[in-house]
């Protein structure tokens, strides 16, 4: 199939069994919504166009507390509205899936190219960023991690997201559409979590569902327990992609779009025997630093060149997790445009060659 | 539930006085003396009993003293946050038409941070049933002022009286939703001062969803002897005198026919 990204999610969103979507216009993921709202009464699924996107985030958590496998879509400044929900759906450990596809901010700026929403996508909100955050780079990989996310969210009850860009979104490229169980992928069904069977205080204790705490230690140790499942998850959940040779000199490190054009960039360079590798964190959150340390520690003379749509923010992740590495950075880094696999060569070959 | 266990259950709370739907275990509930929020609830709980759909219910509280109901029934429920707890429930009831979702909120939840929310669902006609606790002020807070404090009234944020030239006039919130509700739309204003016409009207709210008809939003005045810093007497005269004349009780809209049939 030859199809947007925003199509391919709605497909992959149907595949997933997905119940509802609850969503607010805004550019560039519209035609999720489009698609959706055209599919969703022929195979008995919903959709709400809501006032907002704090409404469609939180009407989003009404139809999952009742049972029902629910997801929405937003970008930029909805982005910044959804973190409110979000944090609810932390502290509640309730699932559900949100697909992002960035743009470049604030509001209303640019909307084709940006990953500047990295950091509000896996710490946004007053919360401790207990999400699981898939960046895509493909059509391919939004149609996987769409199902995926949708499993994994309702697996271990912590928010998950897709993250895309305007890019992917309106870019059209060829797919393969799956059902997932020709796959031997297995679907995790929902389960209410308010309203489930039994006549409450008859058959079963009546759930009561706050985010009150009486005294700090209360709110401490019921985080804390959220904390460790998701430390717990962590391993299972963590994926990259790399391919980095022994005598390698230099590594990318990109997310998302611009991971693919730096995979693109260091494979052509490979080619023409440049030491050059690459390391490409398919989740963003959790992020696979143990992975990436690794690679550091393989040899302490490899340089790291970050390279992203934003000013620094996957940065200030790579930073944080090979605190205490003394492997040199180096980066390119671009808020808000596009980043070809020509522009990284160019900088690649340019480092190299600096340094002898 | 079988008329039969509700029978039974209703056996074990009878001596206690409280409706059945009121979870013994979490009373006496926390609000202070003399808070109209826990008048207002033991309305939609006894309403809830006589139409005996506790095994249906959804309640949804907010953030403001609402939120500490959030254990007080033996129906489910969340709690959830500063004014959107009508999104919650409206998207609870969209996902499962057999639920009866009931959000309830207080006046700076439904009137200000969360009025796109009950103006939305209000004009979008959702099968849910809305109703806000009017006590004139944010009593959580520490009693700020509130789309719905009196002229004059003096709060935290007003503390001088509120001037409506300055801050505007009390939102009567009934009369706009009763603007924009479709056909089917219940909408009614109660006070706590007046119960058994307050859970006549709680009871319809109800009903009114339960036919599936459409949104149903009631208005409780409601008392804060807290924040209004006054006595038994003085806390009565506030609500029947100043908040009564100026926020007229009764219904707005009473859908002509409640059609019965299926929800959605
Ligand atoms: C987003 C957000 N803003 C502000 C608050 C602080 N806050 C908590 S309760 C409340 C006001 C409550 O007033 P009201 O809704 O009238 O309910 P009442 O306490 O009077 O019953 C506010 C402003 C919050 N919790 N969340
Ligand atoms: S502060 Fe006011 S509204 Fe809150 S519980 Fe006390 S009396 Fe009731």
């Amino acid at each position: 199939m030859f199809m947007t990204g925003n199509e391919v999610i709605a497909w992959a969103a149907l595949a997933a069994d997905a119940d509802f979507m609850y969503g607010y216009p805004i550019t560039p993921q519209n035609e999720i919504m489009h698609y959706w709202s055209r599919l969703a009464p022929h195979f008995g699924r919903g959709f709400l166009q809501t006032e907002d996107e704090l409404s469609a985030g939180f009407t989003m958590l009404g139809g999952v507390l009742v049972g029902k496998k629910c997801f929405t879509a937003t970008a930029g400044p909805g982005n910044i509205l959804m973190q409110e929900p979000v944090a609810m759906a932390e502290m509640m450990r309730l699932p559900g899936v949100w697909v992002i596809q960035q743009r470049g901010g604030p509001s209303t700026a640019t909307v084709i190219y940006s990953q500047q929403e990295l950091r509000l996508t896996t710490t946004g909100g007053n919360g401790e960023g207990l999400r699981i955050v898939y960046s895509t780079s493909s059509h391919q990989e939004l149609f996987e991690y769409t199902l995926k996310a949708f499993n994994v969210a309702w697996k271990y009850r912590f928010p998950t997201f897709v993250l895309g860009d305007g890019y992917q979104a309106k870019m059209r490229e060829t797919v393969t559409l799956f059902r997932p169980e020709k796959r031997g992928w297995e679907m995790i069904p929902a389960e209410p979590i308010l309203r489930g069977p039994g006549v409450p205080c008859i058959e079963r204790d009546p759930v009561h569902l706050r985010n009150t705490f009486n005294i700090e230690e209360e709110l401490y140790e019921t985080l804390m327990k959220h904390v460790e499942d998701y430390e717990r998850l962590t391993p299972e959940v963590v994926e990259w992609e790399a391919k980095v040779r022994a005598d390698d000199t230099l590594l990318l490190v990109a997310h998302g779009i611009v991971g693919r054009a730096a995979k693109d960039a260091a494979e052509r360079l490979q080619r023409d025997g440049w030491p050059v590798g690459y390391f490409r964190p398919v989740t963003v959150r959790p992020f696979p630093g143990e992975a990436l340390r690794k690679i550091a520690a393989a040899n302490p003379e490899l340089r790291l060149l970050v390279v992203e749509s934003a000013y620094g923010q996957l940065l200030s992740i790579v930073k944080a997790e090979l605190y205490g590495y003394a492997n040199p950075l180096e980066t390119l880094l671009r808020p808000g445009v596009g980043v070809t696999t020509e522009e990284i060569e160019e900088t690649v070959r340019r480092l190299e060659k600096r340094e002898g | 539930m079988s008329a039969e266990d509700l029978s039974v259950h209703r056996g074990i709370l009878e001596n206690l006085n409280m409706p059945v739907s009121w979870r013994k275990e979490t009373k006496p509930h926390r609000f202070c003396p003399g808070c109209g929020h826990g008048i207002a609830l033991k309305a939609l709980g006894e309403a809830v009993d006589e139409l005996g759909i506790l095994d249906r219910v959804l309640y949804g509280c907010d953030i403001g003293c609402s939120l500490l109901s959030w254990d007080f029934f033996n129906f489910d429920s969340v709690q959830t946050h500063h004014g959107r707890t009508i999104p919650v429930i409206v998207g609870a009831k969209r996902a499962r038409p057999d639920v009866i979702g009931i959000a309830y909120m207080g006046d700076g939840g439904g009137y200000a941070i969360g009025a796109q929310h009950l103006v939305s669902a209000a004009m979008r006609g959702d099968r849910i049933t809305a109703i806000l606790a009017n006590n004139t002020l944010y009593a959580m807070t520490g009693g700020q002022m509130a789309p719905t404090t009196l002229p004059g009234q003096k709060t935290a944020t007003t503390p001088y009286g509120r001037e409506p030239q300055k801050s505007g006039a009390p939102l009567h919130g009934p009369e706009l939703v009763a603007a924009i509700a479709p056909p089917g739309s219940y909408i009614a204003r109660g006070s706590v001062g007046n119960y058994n016409q307050l859970k006549q009207y709680l009871k319809k709210a109800l009903e009114n969803q339960l036919t599936g008809s459409g949104f149903s939003f009631v208005e409780v005045l409601s008392a804060c002897p807290t924040n209004w810093r006054t006595n038994a007497k003085e806390t009565w005269e506030f609500l029947r005198g100043k908040m009564e004349s100026h926020f007229k009780v009764g219904e707005l809209r009473v859908p002509e026919q409640q059609t019965g049939g299926e929800e959605n």
